[in-house]
């Protein structure tokens, strides 16, 4: 880790498989207290199932920690309860439901509503004005973008103090998965934890502290961003 | 403000109709007399299938535990029909809890076929136990509703009972969707993995929801034995599940109104297509099909602009959980 801070997520020995394939096999990692820390790697590499592995949607073996206590295993609900929330692959949202109450759902644990829900409330609208702007629109009619804007909002509604994002730019046009990754930045550098699982392996290590690369469900390199220098030295990550 | 009052029209149409049969009585009166039960029954179906997003054939078996309960107790043991009733959603919530908790962890067809499988089964017993159902013979002499003193004796009296009672449900189920119960409900019914990834227990609102709407069956079957004051098998047959399904999408599945509205018109299309003789079953499938495709939202949704329509059941994301063992 960079030493930024305590860790506030690690993994130990984690297993997950969907049926007889291996889909993580003994993963380690770890995630200290204000990093951004991204996983790369191609497509069946295993990034997904580690977030829904973490936040306890598959069944896993292993052992999760956060703030050096062990989350429950299979229990989703606790897990948000704690306070790590996922954005999940394909966003997620509910469609036939306004934005608003995407968004007041975000703030399931609390309730909805409430003066700690107003004041929640406003920063995601500050963070996305557009979400403003279609506070009554059902999600399901609003483009890729915006709709990726109110699953990280939502996501921001539970107050989270560890994000994990499952490849948020899936989709999306060039200048609107930078404007959301400009967003994440902020709020990493604002303090918030995050952990951003990304095929466009560019645009996550612009941002990232540290990277792991991830193929066939293993961890096959730990990056720091800083000492890529090329392309080619990336590929060769993703390679072996 | 004027687009809002347009999504209200058919269901301020539908409360005009039962003002007319109020007032004009006779035949009018019993039609949509059952058109309101039925709207018990289908804002109860409603809640578990418009706002869960869950499958269920099986309702009619608590409107027969509902409705036999009624008639049992009011006409074997003098029960008064209030407290009768109260029985019935009673039962009907203790087999609801129990059989929820044993059937709800399936999904989708196998969900559908579980619950059918239940609603044969409760109507196999109301056949059977003849020493409390007394079988096909049914139990006559069911007197009619009578709450905080006022009996409802005439058809007129019954209906503007009835309208009362049918306003409370379409309350409630206005009040259970903007409630962070129902928002969680339309949340699971558009990504169950979304919704647990939130912090919402799936399997305790989906139990829930189950027996919310249960509740309102056993209601609907209660008042259905009350207001014809005979019960019998029959009654909460199959044709029961059809019609019920028929109102729930016709009016708009996931939507407030909607129950009241598809029961409303479902009840009275018959009537209208009648006077058609040999061609009326022709021309009431054919105008079923004509508002499903004119109207897939139902009938309810058609003056709501498309971008703020209320939710339905269908979720335009949905994340699919790949199963997986350690």
């Amino acid at each position: 880790m960079t030493g930024r801070g305590e860790a506030i997520l690690e993994t130990q020995a984690l297993c997950a498989r969907y049926g007889e394939v291996e889909a993580l096999r003994n993963i380690d990692v770890a995630v200290a207290e204000g990093e951004l820390v991204a996983v790369l790697g191609p497509n069946g590499a295993g990034k997904s199932t580690l977030l829904r592995s973490i936040i306890g949607l598959v069944n896993a073996s292993g052992i999760v920690r956060f703030r050096g206590h062990a989350l429950p295993p299979r229990n989703p609900v606790a897990v948000a309860r704690n306070g790590i929330v996922l954005v999940p692959e394909g966003r997620g949202i509910f469609g036939p439901m306004s934005v608003a109450e995407n968004l007041q759902l975000g703030a399931y644990v609390i309730g909805g509503r409430g003066s700690e829900f107003e004041r929640r409330h406003e920063r995601v609208l500050a963070l996305f004005p557009r979400l403003k702007e279609r506070l009554a629109q059902t999600a399901g009619s609003m483009s890729g973008g915006e709709q990726q804007m109110l699953a990280v909002g939502r996501a921001l509604m539970a107050d989270p103090q560890l994000l994990l994002l499952d490849e948020p730019s899936l989709g999306l046009a060039p200048r609107v998965t930078a404007e959301i990754l400009e967003t994440l930045g902020r709020l990493n550098r604002e303090g918030l934890s995050v952990v951003l699982v990304e095929q466009k392996a560019p645009l996550a290590l612009k941002l990232a502290h540290r990277a792991y690369v991830m193929a066939n469900g293993r961890i096959t390199a730990a990056v720091d961003p800083r000492k890529i220098k090329s392309h080619d030295e990336l590929a060769q990550y993703y390679l072996g | 403000m004027a687009r809002a009052a347009l999504g209200y029209l058919p269901a301020l149409l539908a409360a005009a109709l039962v003002v007319y049969a109020i007032a004009a009585g006779g035949y009018f009166v019993a039609l949509a007399g059952f058109a309101l039960i039925y709207a018990v029954f289908v804002s109860g179906l409603n809640i578990f299938m418009g706002y869960a997003g869950q499958a269920s054939f099986g309702q009619n078996a608590f409107a027969a535990i509902g409705g036999y309960t009624s008639a049992v107790l009011t006409t074997a043991y003098d029960v008064a029909p209030l407290p009768a009733l109260a029985a019935g959603v009673a039962g009907a919530i203790v087999c609801a809890v129990l059989i929820g908790y044993l059937t709800l962890r399936l999904k989708g067809h196998y969900l559908a076929m579980a619950t059918l499988a239940i609603g044969l089964i409760v109507y196999e017993i109301t056949v059977q136990w003849q020493s409390v159902t007394n079988g096909y013979a049914g139990i006559s002499g069911i007197p009619p509703l009578r709450i905080a003193g006022f009996e409802a004796a005439s058809d007129r009296a019954q209906l503007v009972l009835l309208s009362a009672l049918v306003a409370l449900c379409m309350g409630s189920a206005w009040l259970i969707r903007h409630s962070r119960f129902g928002r969680a409900l339309v949340a699971l019914s558009g990504s169950e993995e979304a919704a647990r990834a939130l912090g919402i227990d799936v399997a305790r609102y989906k139990l829930a929801a189950f027996v919310v709407s249960a509740v309102y069956a056993a209601v609907a079957g209660s008042l259905f034995v009350h207001v014809v004051g005979f019960v019998s098998p029959e009654v909460f047959g199959m044709n029961m599940v059809i019609l019920g399904f028929t109102m729930l999408y016709v009016g708009g599945i996931g939507t407030i109104t909607g129950p009241l509205v598809g029961a409303i018109v479902i009840n009275l299309l018959p009537e209208a297509v009648r006077g058609l003789k040999d061609y009326q079953d022709l021309v009431y499938g054919a105008a079923l099909i004509l508002i499903l495709i004119y109207a897939p939202g139902g009938l309810a949704a058609l003056g709501w602009p498309k971008r703020t329509r209320p939710a339905r059941a269908d979720a335009a994301a949905k994340l699919e959980p790949a199963s997986v063992e350690p």
